[in-house]
Order: C-alpha cells, then structure tokens, then sequence
C-alpha cells in the first residue's frame, strides 16, 4: 500500500534524476537501493513521471537481471557461474552453497536470512571461483569463507 | 618515511588486500614509523595478490602474496621478508611485456590527476589540442588500433564516419559492460587508471565534435564505477572536463551510466536502447550507430580498452604503435589469463604471441598440475582451442581462420577435467538466459540448443547432425553475435573432441 512518506520519498528520486537524458535506468537503480526491490506501486508513478506506459517500465524492469520484484534476503551471495570459474571448481562451489544453505541457485531462505544467486563473471576469472557477497568481492572461495560471511 | 602501496584493484580487496593496508597502518601508528600508504591498482600478477611494495633507494620491491599478519616484519625489515619477490618490474611475468595501455596501472594512486600528469597522462590531449581535426583522426587511423571489445573494426574509420556526420549534437561512448568469462582489462584499466579512460574520450569527442559522453558499466564492478564516478568528478573539478577541455578546447563531459545484469548489453545496440532507459534489445543495422546512434544522434561506441589506448598513440605517434604486431593486428594486447593457471592475470603484450607461449610459458600450465585439455579464447561466444591448435598466433585474422576469435582477449584454460559435452551445453544454456529475445534464432535456438545436446547425451543418435544444423541457423539468422557466435564454443568442442559427444550414443547402443 502507499504510505505518504515512501511516495514523497519516490518523489525525491524522481525529481533528483530530472534532466537527466535517459533517465529509467537510474531511477530503477535508486529505487531498489531505496527499497530492495522495485515495489509495484512504483511503477504507475515512474511512468507518469517519464510520459511512458506502465506497460514499457515493466517491460524494461522485467528485462534485466539486478532488478527485483522482491526484497532479497539480508545476504546476498553472487556466486560467478560463468566458465573462468567452471575450469577452477566453480560447479563444485556451486554444489556444496546449495547443499549447505538448503538453497537451489536464485532462491531466498525462508527466514530471509540469506539469497543465493548466479551471475555471469566478476572480472575476479584468475583467481576463481569468485563470488560477491554483500557487494564485497571475495576470490579463491570456499564454502567456508562464504558461510562465515554470510553467518555474522 | 616509508612509502608501502597496496592494491585498491578487487581482485587485490577479494584476496585481502584491505586488511593487509589495515594491519600495515596499524602496526605503522604503534611504533610511531611514519608511512605513506599508496592505494595503487594492481600490477595484474594475481597469484601474487595481494602484492604489496615497497620503495627501496628510489626501487619499488614486491611482497606477495601477503596476508595481513606478515606486516608488522615486513615494515620492519623488508630486506629480509621471506615474501620478498624483489624490484616489481623485474619479475618475469612482468619483465617481458609491452605495457602501452597499462603504463601506470599498479604504478600510480589512480585518482591522483598530479601522478598522472607526471607518468605522461595528458601529453596525448595536450597534442591533441593542437592538431587540425582531420589530423586527430588521421593519427587514430594511421596506428592500425581496431576494437578491443571484440569486433576489431578499425577505430579511426568510426570516428571518420562520425566526424563527418552531420548534427548539431554527437555522443561518445565507451562500452565497458565487460561482460565474457575470463576477461578483467575493462576492470582493471577503470580501476587503476580511470583518467586514462577519461583523456581518451576526450581526444575521441574533440576529435568527432561530440560534447557528451557516457560510459556505460556494468552493476558487478562496483568498485570500477566507484573509481570512475570519483576521477570524473576531480576531473571536472580540476577543469580537465567540464566547459572547455583543459581549458584551451570546446566543451566535454561525461557521465558514467551502469548496467543492470544483462550481459546482451555489451553489444553496442542493445547497450544505446539500454542507455536510453529501454530494454536492451539489439537493434537491426544499419543504421550504424555512428549515423544514427545514441537518441538517434551520431554516437561513437568504444571499448575501454581502444579508448584507453588513443593517449598512448596521441602522445607517441602512429607509428612507433603500428610498429608492434601482427599482420593486420597491429599494436598491444592486453591478455587476461584465467582459468585453471598457474600464473594467471593481465599480460600486455604486441600481438603475435602463439597460444602455446601465451599458455605453456607465461601462465605455466594448469594450478591443478594436470595435463591442459581445452583453451577457451574470447569469452563465452568464444571458440575451444585443443593443444594440437596451440601454434595459432594471436590475432584477429589468424584466430578466425583457426575457427575462432580473440574477441576481448580472455584465455581460459580448462585441464583434462573440463567436461566437453558441459561445456557446450553452458554456451547454450548460457545463450538461452541471456538472449535479448529479439530475433528467433537466437531466442529459440538457445532453448532447442539445450535440449538437443541433453538428447545426445541420453544417446539419441538423431542428435548431432541437429546441432550441427541448429548452429548454422544461428549463426548464418542471428541478429547480433550472442546468438550468432554462440556456436563457436558448441561446435569447437563437437568439433575437436567428437569422441565426448559420441560416447553416449556408443554407450546406447
């Protein structure tokens, strides 16, 4: 439901990103760093903003991966599933996070604990596997590493 | 005073490079030892990270790799650290590349615009500045420097065509969604000398009349764009950008723009829709983008690595560039090696290196120990190269007519683990998540690509002669080279290890 202070503060993002040439991509990033994800009932006010359809701001937030139509849980570990990473136990790692955290890949725990989630390189590939936890960059990982992480 | 430099790089803060500065300030405050601490980018040798070093009688010596607990002894007597490598540039891996692009990068704080200046940043806009346009374009041409981003077309014929096209309005700008397995020069150029980028785009705008540019970066470098947002504003702010470049030319500016997950985004018209605040479909060509591009306006796309490399040209000539390479490959490459390698990281060096040199000797062979089995060249679109092609030279040409492409340069090696028939079904797999969804044969292809190589695999023997026409589909019908050169690594690996796509229907039968 829209409270007055979360529509005053979309408000705020709006008129921040004002005369900016393209300005959707912004304002979709500063919107979830607001909120976690990009509520639905931003979108009709976005649109409005930007003289677009609702239709096209969905369309663009349905089409890229970062953007969330759900909060993430507290950690979020990006865990680099591309081939740099395969050929130095990627796979592996892969395997044990999702046995260990009772996860499949691109699933939230249910205490919201913690995300877990692919993503296609870090730019880490030669010191693999690579993984971003909580946006801090980590190479070499392990399991472990990770846990300790995401457990404090 | 002693002055330490630690990497700011993230593949320097992914091994610890933060708590090794940590511990370094620390025990440096405890015993009152005054210390200069330099956060430099990363000299690119990643099984040395972190790699710290230390100025000794005007030298820098290297240490790595360090953990945050070797400090205190090393402050306290470097000579002797057991993790003493000694003076940086003479390490091998170091000693025997050609670093043109990468002058400063591990050399200098990245945002000091005074270390810059100093280390030769600027002369090449400086030059620029007092060269007739034409004169401008005509260096960029004459240096033989064509796209690092992959496509290797020649840089100075797009900036011609942008240059002499009309509007009252063009754009610049510099595609750093660096988006293939294996690749990390974006990255680390952005990281470790963004006023490098940022010089380059200037000499680009001055010299095609664009007054705008943006660089576009992808939301999993964060610290790439943290370093790029911090050099453009000191930028500004010391009147490199801003109304008139160095205050002696016309208006520049620029912005940086990121990303949001899609790796099509790294194709140039998909990355204009993105720019624009669309989805980020690829757009049918022509028009060009240097006609009609950005907002419809004439738009110079580049990578950062091309980009990166106009103030080294600028300053030094078109010719003393040209003069490095390989054939029609002319000038430097940075190589990023990665994978399962000894010495993997970032190697700049004259195009024309053979892969068996590039893999056997500079990375020297696998981690793991174990015999290479495959070499993937050019990222996730990229062909698998078996040993028996490891004399193939490193360039453009040389590369496609071995089957494959150097693309932005990543070599990622596999041992005799990789599982051929996997790997094929990841490029697939790969495709089918990251398909824009425009054109068919890459939408759909994707998805049937999967399937038909499960099918093998369960050892239907229909199977691979339906690959095999399902990859000459996409790629003779895609519209951009996702789904076009897909079929590089699925048909590389059919191709040169067939017995892993035939050993399920042998088992079958």
């Amino acid at each position: 439901m829209l409270d007055d202070p979360a529509a005053a503060r979309l408000a705020e993002i709006l008129a921040a990103h004002e005369g900016l040439e393209g300005p959707l991509l912004p304002i979709l990033h500063a919107v979830q760093a607001e909120w976690g994800h990009i509520p639905d009932w931003t979108v009709p006010a976005i649109a409005r903003a930007l003289n677009l359809g609702r239709a096209e701001v969905h369309g663009v937030v349905s089409f890229y991966h970062d953007f969330r139509d759900a909060p993430a849980g507290r950690h979020v570990v990006r865990l680099c599933a591309a081939e740099a990473c395969q050929a130095q136990g990627g796979r592996a790692l892969a395997a044990a996070l999702c046995d260990r955290l009772g996860l499949g890949m691109g699933e939230t725990a249910a205490d919201g604990s913690v995300t877990l989630e692919p993503v296609y390189c870090l730019g880490l590939c030669a010191a693999g596997p690579a993984a971003l936890v909580d946006g801090q960059p980590l190479a070499r990982a392990t399991p472990d590493a990770i846990l300790e992480t995401v457990r404090c | 005073m002693l002055t330490l430099y630690v990497p700011r790089d993230a593949l320097a803060r992914a091994l610890g490079a933060d708590r090794v500065a940590e511990a370094a300030r620390a025990h440096a405050a405890a015993r009152g030892l005054p210390l200069r601490l330099v956060r430099n980018g990363s000299r690119g040798m990643a099984w040395l990270e972190p790699l710290a070093e230390i100025e000794i009688d005007g030298v820098r010596h290297a240490f790595g790799p360090l953990s945050p607990g070797d400090m205190p002894a090393l402050l306290d007597d470097p000579a002797s650290h057991p993790r003493a490598l000694g003076p940086t540039e003479a390490i091998p891996f170091l000693a025997r590349q050609t670093r043109l692009t990468f002058a400063r990068v591990g050399v200098i704080d990245p945002l000091d615009l005074d270390a810059y200046a100093a280390q030769g940043g600027l002369a090449g806009l400086r030059r620029a500045l007092l060269l007739a346009p034409e004169a401008r374009i005509e260096e960029i041409k004459q240096s033989g420097l064509r796209g690092r981003g992959g496509a290797g077309f020649p840089t100075g014929i797009k900036w011609a065509t942008v240059a002499a096209a009309p509007g009252p309005r063009k754009y610049v700008v510099c595609n750093a969604d660096e988006g293939d397995s294996g690749t990390f020069a974006d990255r680390m150029l952005m990281e470790g000398d963004p006023f490098c980028l940022i010089e380059g785009m200037a000499i680009c705008g001055l010299s095609v009349g664009a007054t705008r540019g943006y660089i576009y970066i992808r939301s999993e470098y964060p610290d790439a764009i943290a370093t790029m947002e911090e050099a453009i504003r000191i930028a500004r702010h010391r009147g490199l950008l801003g109304p008139s470049l160095l205050g002696q030319g016309p208006a520049f500016d620029l912005e940086v723009r990121v990303g949001a997950g899609a790796y099509v985004c790294g194709e140039e018209t998909s990355l204009l829709n993105s720019l624009e605040g669309k989805r980020g479909t690829v757009r049918a060509k022509p028009p060009l983008p240097a006609l009609q591009g950005l907002f419809g306006r004439p738009t110079v796309v580049n990578n950062v690595i091309s980009l990166a490399t106009v103030p080294w040209i600028m300053t030094h000539g078109a010719a003393a560039y040209r003069d490095f390479g390989l054939g029609r490959s002319r000038g430097t490459i940075p190589l990023q090696i990665a994978g399962n390698v000894r010495h993997g990281g970032l190697f700049e060096t004259a195009f024309g290196l053979s892969l068996r040199e590039i893999v056997e000797d500079i990375a020297g062979g696998t981690a793991s120990g174990r015999p290479v089995k495959a070499v993937q060249v050019g990222g996730p679109l990229g062909a698998y190269f078996p040993p028996s092609l490891f004399d193939t030279p490193f360039g453009y040409e040389e590369f496609d007519g071995a089957g494959g492409l150097i693309g932005h340069a990543g070599v990622v090696v596999f041992d005799d683990t990789a599982d051929m028939l996997e790997q094929a079904r990841f490029a697939m797999e790969f495709c089918a998540v990251e398909s824009c969804g425009k054109c068919t044969p890459c939408r759909l292809g994707a998805v049937r690509g999967v399937e038909t190589i499960d099918r093998l695999r369960a050892g239907d023997p229909d199977a691979l002669p339906l690959l095999r026409d399902l990859c000459e589909t996409m790629k003779l019908g895609s519209l951009c080279a996702l789904g076009g050169f897909t079929p590089f690594p699925v048909m590389s690996a059919v191709t040169h290890w067939p017995e892993e796509f035939d050993r399920a229907r042998v088992a079958a039968e």
